[in-house]
């Protein structure tokens, strides 16, 4: 009796655990290939650059599986980002004595309340995700502008403890990656071990099932908005702390390379699905592309063609795997 | 039945709206006349885009300019770098019929129809720091001639890195026009023998994106290790050089050159990373623009070559020829190194 | 069966209300304007105002199809870029000009065919990856063909496309009408428009009553592809010359109104002649606040709120909402 239930999760969990091979096999190779063009790409420097590039944009990816999970998505973040990002490095300007933790969570609070913002138009309000976010990404971007009054935070304004928070580094682990690593832990418990972390899955799956099973529907949505206002906080800070400038136009354009590094690490987009280890993988492969364009030296003109036939390849390949991992799994049923 | 009568009515509702305006505006395509009836002309500047430092203080000196002169000026950029948003403002000042339309353009040719447009109507339209073609256009007036720019960069980061090695272009996005002109100037300075044992390895492009800039500059690092020196003629770009080469702690060791802007490059200059760099002054550029706009609209100047006229502080300046076109030239650009840095960054 | 008509029935008084909604919003829109600026109230004006934003407004069209479908299309302004940067080059290498118009078209059809192709063959991707990943592809192989060169130059004649009149009109407002006219009779009057519908009410339950649900997805998006390639026509009519970055953002500029228009994301409902409100209500906003120099970012900020506000108010009968919803519920039950 009590064999049979463990022999379907394991089976599921290879099919899961399958998908995520093909992926990591696809980056494998992909990293095989650049470093045959350029050795310097498997180097300790690189890898180090690399990965600290990528972790602002795994922490957004978080905020965004859970989106997404929910059926949504939000087009709002690289507004937010620049919002709290340009609010914390107008404050650290005019007071350069302020704590560079008080920093991080006072970009945090401004995402929480973006988010928060957002939520409640879209839990209450009852505003179709794609447009209130669409709708809130132009306030936010302009109210950028507004309290910048169009001028840009340089390096010199800011006090060296508040760059200090990307450049730093503890036990020779750059900061960035330390941020990322224990957002990664906190939300890897929050979504597989607290009960709200399932209902985000319930409410994903099948809404009308997880209202009657007394699931506060409008509470969820509300959360996940705003810890995905809160993880662009906290991205704003540490973005503007890495490039030592604030400027109104900040991240513009960034959502959508937070959607695909979702999408490339299996999130389903209609809902109801995603894991965190897909998601490392997708913001690594995503990362690499970043990292290696660059490094193998193709034209700059073929850039953005290769980077997008790489991620239809590997969307194709995935669906691909799905199939035939989906087929078996039928065939064995029939037997 | 419903449904149809509901697109039909719409379609009628437009177009009653239409109607309904030309009759009460019946003096539609009438006066020129209009913008004097306070006495006051109005003259517009159109950047590129929003929210860019550069941009504010270009616009803040040709508005110095023009409330000298006791006219109106009328501020205006785009949320977005396009022509297309380019186009729609130039639209929107034609209907205000002003005097004047000066243009920080997005694009040299994608302006054209628009900006001729305007010129049909009487609207005296010039260009300045980012051309428009010849044809768009009455004057430019040019911050700094693009063939010193192009060369003053090549001498500097030659003499930074003492007449050899390995250097690289990183610049703005490839479809940026004063980049490009900039970086062929930069070759043909090359050209020259003296310059014989340097070698430009790469012109990258980090499309004025903080992370893309990053990244390209860390790449170049690392595909060429015996790099000797980066020239990046565009704010975002050298900045974010100057981020990489502190953070990687390769001062001295890699040498940094380009045009920025001095609040953005103080903290870089100051501690070192680069020890100058160039640019003009934003807020003259504006403030000529301003003049030279005034002089077009008074008839002081028409736009040919040998026109000449009284610029306020600047002094008196010159038509000269520029391609097929005309320009005013603002003079040579500036040079920012540690003595003068801290002045300058509080400025722009 | 009768929860089914009681359905059409709640629906069509809701969007009938949606619909004037806007008309009134519209109106509300041409006083204010009015009373800010005193250039906004002229024939001359208003006229050449629509000519700035009615190039976009063709993907509108083929947006509310896809959108009806439950799908959605990013990769638009993409295409946009594509179809023009080939036409330009082409014409630039000696093709005669008539001939790099329909090439162009040919282009639009064969992006928006490769899309829906794409998406009916893979059906665990979503429309959203597919068309992410074809953005950056199509613009990328604009970049390769033009690399850092615009290119234009072209006849005069074809300026007519952007800047022409015919009798005093814009030309390119008198296509646009003609087109909303054609999308209109093709949604509302043809079978083609009532499976449009039906698949996007309930996919499953349109597949098992005969619907050839694969074929009207791959239609409706190499349509999307064609509108793009006409929009491509307009848009570098009226610049005169192209780039590889042409058009960039426009897909988001082209869902908002079409989501204005009071057509949802979530599928199946929605009309033409409310996208065709909305086009010209944010076009005639934009001109007016224009015309005051309104700074960009507060211009930001209001469409912004307009579009939040206004999808907002609607839900705001609940009432409405149930109904639909307690139907959706049970249809899927059947269909499953």
């Amino acid at each position: 009796m009590s064999e049979k239930p463990t022999a379907k999760v394991s089976l599921s969990a290879s099919i899961a655990r399958f998908r995520e091979v093909g992926l990591l096999g696809f980056i494998i190779l992909m990293s095989i290939v650049v470093q045959l063009r350029n050795p310097s790409f498997l180097t300790l420097e690189n890898l180090n650059d690399m990965i600290t590039n990528t972790a602002i944009l795994s922490i957004l990816a978080i905020g965004m599986m859970l989106v997404i999970i929910t059926g949504g998505i939000d087009l709002s973040i690289g507004a937010t980002l620049a919002l709290s990002g340009m609010i914390t490095a107008l404050t650290v300007g005019a007071y350069p004595n302020l704590n560079p933790i008080m920093a991080i969570l006072l970009g945090i609070l401004v995402g929480i309340v973006s988010g928060g913002i957002l939520g409640v138009i879209i839990s209450k309000g009852g505003v179709l995700p794609i447009i209130a976010t669409l709708g809130m990404m132009y306030i936010f971007r302009g109210l950028t502008f507004m309290v910048s009054g169009g001028k840009w935070v340089s390096a010199h304004q800011m006090p060296v403890s508040f760059k200090g928070i990307a450049t730093g580094s503890f036990l020779g682990i750059n900061n960035l990656i330390l941020i990322a690593v224990i957002t990664y832990l906190i939300f890897f418990y929050f979504i597989n071990h607290t009960r709200t972390g399932r209902q985000i899955y319930a409410v994903g799956s099948n809404p009308d099932s997880a209202k009657i099973s007394g699931i506060n529907h409008d509470r969820i949505i509300w959360l996940v908005y705003t810890l995905m206002g809160g993880l662009s906080g906290l991205a704003g800070v540490l973005w503007v702390s890495k490039f030592a400038s604030a400027q109104g136009d900040t991240a513009s354009g960034y959502e959508l390379t937070v959607i695909a590094a979702c999408v490339l690490g299996g999130v389903n987009i209609a809902g109801g699905s995603g894991k965190i280890s897909g998601l490392i993988l997708g913001s690594v492969l995503i990362g690499i592309l970043n990292n290696a364009l660059p490094l193998i030296n193709v034209s700059p003109f073929w850039q953005m063609g290769i980077q997008g036939s790489i991620i239809l390849i590997a969307v194709i390949l995935n669906a691909l795997v799905k199939r035939g991992v989906d087929l078996n799994a039928l065939m064995r049923r029939k037997i | 039945m419903k449904k149809l009568s509901m697109i039909f009515l719409s379609i009628f509702m437009v177009f009653s709206v239409l109607a309904a305006c030309s009759q009460s505006a019946p003096s539609s395509s009438g006066g020129k006349e209009q913008g004097a009836k306070d006495g006051k002309k109005r003259f517009a500047i159109v950047f590129k885009n929003t929210g860019n430092p550069y941009g504010e203080k270009q616009m803040e000196g040709f508005k110095n300019a023009i409330e000298e002169l006791g006219h109106e000026a009328i501020l205006k950029a785009p949320d977005q770098p396009t022509a297309e948003a380019q186009i729609q403002m130039i639209e929107e000042l034609i209907s205000q019929k002003v005097d004047s339309i000066a243009i920080v353009g997005n694009d040299p040719d994608a302006l054209q129809p628009a900006l001729k447009k305007a010129m049909d109507q009487g609207i005296k339209v010039l260009s300045l720091d980012s051309a428009v073609n010849a044809k768009s256009r009455m004057v430019h007036v040019n911050q700094a001639d693009p063939e010193r720019i192009g060369r003053v960069q090549i001498q500097a980061i030659s003499e930074m890195i003492g007449g050899k090695g390995q250097i690289a272009v990183l610049s703005a996005t490839s479809q940026a026009t004063n980049q490009n002109t900039w970086i062929e100037w930069m070759k043909k300075e090359l050209e020259d023998p003296k310059y014989k044992d340097i070698e430009l390895v790469k012109v990258a492009y980090g499309d004025d994106l903080r992370d893309k800039s990053v990244s390209e500059t860390e790449a170049l690092l690392k595909s060429y290790p015996n790099l000797k020196g980066i020239i990046a003629p565009t704010t975002v770009g050298i900045a974010a050089a100057g981020k990489v080469l502190t953070d990687k702690g390769l001062k001295g060791k890699v040498k940094l050159t380009g045009l920025g802007l001095p609040s953005e490059m103080a903290e870089y200059i100051e501690s070192g990373v680069c020890d100058w760099m160039y640019l003009w002054n934003p807020i003259d550029v504006g403030y000529l623009a301003g003049y030279a706009a005034d002089a077009l609209v008074s008839g002081k100047i028409t736009g040919k070559v040998g026109d000449k006229f009284t610029a306020g502080d600047l002094g008196d300046k010159e038509v000269v020829q520029d391609g097929d076109g005309t320009q005013i030239m603002l003079g040579d650009p500036f040079k920012f190194d540690s003595g003068n840095i801290a002045e300058w960054k509080e400025v722009y | 069966m009768e929860n089914l008509s009681k359905k059409n029935f709640s629906l069509k008084t809701f969007f009938l209300q949606w619909e004037w909604l806007l008309v009134l919003l519209f109106i509300l829109v041409n006083i204010i304007n009015t009373n800010l600026s005193p250039y906004y109230l002229n024939f001359n004006s208003l006229r050449d105002a629509t000519m700035t934003f009615l190039d976009k407004a063709f993907m509108v069209f083929p947006m509310v199809l896809i959108i009806i479908l439950r799908d959605i299309d990013i990769s638009v302004a993409s295409i946009v870029a594509l179809a023009s940067v080939i036409m330009a080059h082409l014409y630039s290498l000696g093709v005669p000009m008539e001939m790099t118009i329909v090439i162009c078209l040919a282009v639009g059809a064969i992006c928006g065919l490769i899309n829906g192709l794409l998406i009916v063959k893979f059906k665990e991707l979503s429309a959203v990856i597919v068309t992410l990943s074809t953005m950056i592809i199509y613009r990328g192989i604009a970049y390769i063909i033009l690399e850092d060169q615009s290119a234009g130059s072209f006849p005069e004649w074809f300026g007519f496309l952007g800047w022409g009149y015919v009798f005093g009109i814009p030309f390119i407002l008198i296509a646009f009408v003609v087109m909303a006219i054609i999308f209109g009779l093709l949604l509302h009057k043809t079978t083609f428009g009532r499976r449009v519908y039906a698949i996007g009410n309930n996919p499953t339950a349109a597949r098992f009553s005969g619907v050839q649900v694969d074929k009207i997805k791959v239609i409706v998006f190499t349509l999307a592809g064609i509108m793009a390639a006409i929009t491509a026509l307009f848009l570098t009519s009226r610049m005169g010359s192209t780039r590889p970055n042409v058009a960039t953002g426009y897909e988001l500029d082209v869902i908002a109104m079409v989501v204005l228009g009071g057509i949802s994301t979530a599928g199946g409902k929605g009309r033409m002649v409310g996208a065709v409100i909305a086009v010209f209500l944010i076009g005639f906003l934009r001109n007016g606040l224009g015309l005051i120099n309104m700074p960009a970012q507060v211009l930001m900020i209001i469409i912004g709120l307009l579009l939040i506000i206004a999808v907002m108010v609607p839900n705001l009968k609940p009432k409405v909402k149930l109904k639909t919803k307690a139907v959706k519920s049970q249809s899927k039950q059947i269909a499953g």
